[in-house]
């Protein structure tokens, strides 16, 4: 992980994972990622909401994106601001249209064994946009309650490695 | 009662209580996209191997899961309406899990009861 910018006059911290495409790379990702809300004050629904949609987004990249191809690489982008964190996961896959994805709650696609993944991402983020074709994906999800003890504990968080 | 006889780390506790098979999730946070493959395994294995159809998943140690257990789950359904018995889940003890099995519509297509005496009345 690297710590791309630090912005002390805006407090936004931004940070980068590039990881193989490769399953069992995402519970460390979601450790870090996790520790760094946690570090900011963010609410237990948040980092639930942020971990479930990061594992979704990553997950999708990893198997539908890059195919599970070892040689193709997911790029993590996290920003923390003192409002909101944003994500952003790009894969090297061929890409695809979100708007085409069947409705996963219609009733001839209930007994689907996939295909929620995007739903989900859409009802525990603020903000999920698809960009450059389906291969990246932009997330937001505002601080659930902005309390004055969590604006105080926003801080630098540390670079792990 | 042991889920089966595989060598891998037990994910479930398994209890027969009369003709239903009442499972419970060792860990709270096991049912993540690396996981959930063996998770999934071990709940096929009640159905495939060890002859079970009546199925009661117990979620109130669950507090973290994605659409990969959803998809597990679904499968399972069918599995065990294939043997002529049926799923049902209770105990969600965290809002956040019923909010997905709202959100995806699978609310409907499951049995979900408050808890497990309700749970087992049903059956």
């Amino acid at each position: 992980m690297a710590l791309l910018s630090e912005s002390k006059a805006q407090r936004v911290y931004e940070y980068l994972w590039r990881l193989p495409s490769d399953l069992d790379q995402i519970p460390g990702l979601q450790s870090q990622i996790v520790d760094l809300l946690s570090r900011c004050g963010f609410s237990e629904r948040d980092m639930f909401a942020v971990r479930l949609a990061l594992e979704e987004a990553v997950a999708n990249a990893m198997k539908h994106g890059n195919r599970l191809l070892p040689h193709k690489c997911v790029e993590v982008a996290l920003g923390l601001g003192e409002d909101s964190v944003w994500i952003r996961v790009c894969d090297e896959g061929e890409g695809f249209d979100p708007d085409q994805v069947p409705d996963p709650t219609a009733e001839e696609n209930l007994e689907r064994p996939s295909g929620r993944g995007i739903l989900l991402m859409r009802h525990f983020m603020d903000h999920v946009e698809y960009r450059d074709r389906g291969r990246t994906v932009f997330m937001v999800r505002r601080r659930a309650c902005s309390s004055e003890s969590n604006h105080q504990a926003f801080c630098a968080p540390p670079v792990a490695e | 009662m042991s889920a089966g006889a595989a060598p891998k780390r037990r994910r479930l506790e398994v209890e027969d209580i009369g003709d239903v098979t009442f499972v419970r999730f060792t860990d709270s946070k096991i049912l993540d996209e690396a996981n959930v493959q063996v998770i999934g395994e071990q709940l096929f294995s009640l159905v495939d191997n060890h002859g079970r159809k009546n199925l009661l998943l117990d979620f109130s140690r669950v507090e973290y899961m994605t659409s990969a257990f959803l998809g597990k789950l679904v499968t399972l359904n069918k599995k065990v309406q294939q043997a002529g018995g049926r799923l049902a889940l209770c105990n969600i003890a965290h809002k956040e899990i019923f909010d997905i099995f709202v959100i995806t519509g699978l609310k409907r297509l499951f049995n979900i009861y408050r808890d497990e005496q309700e749970a087992l009345q049903s059956f």
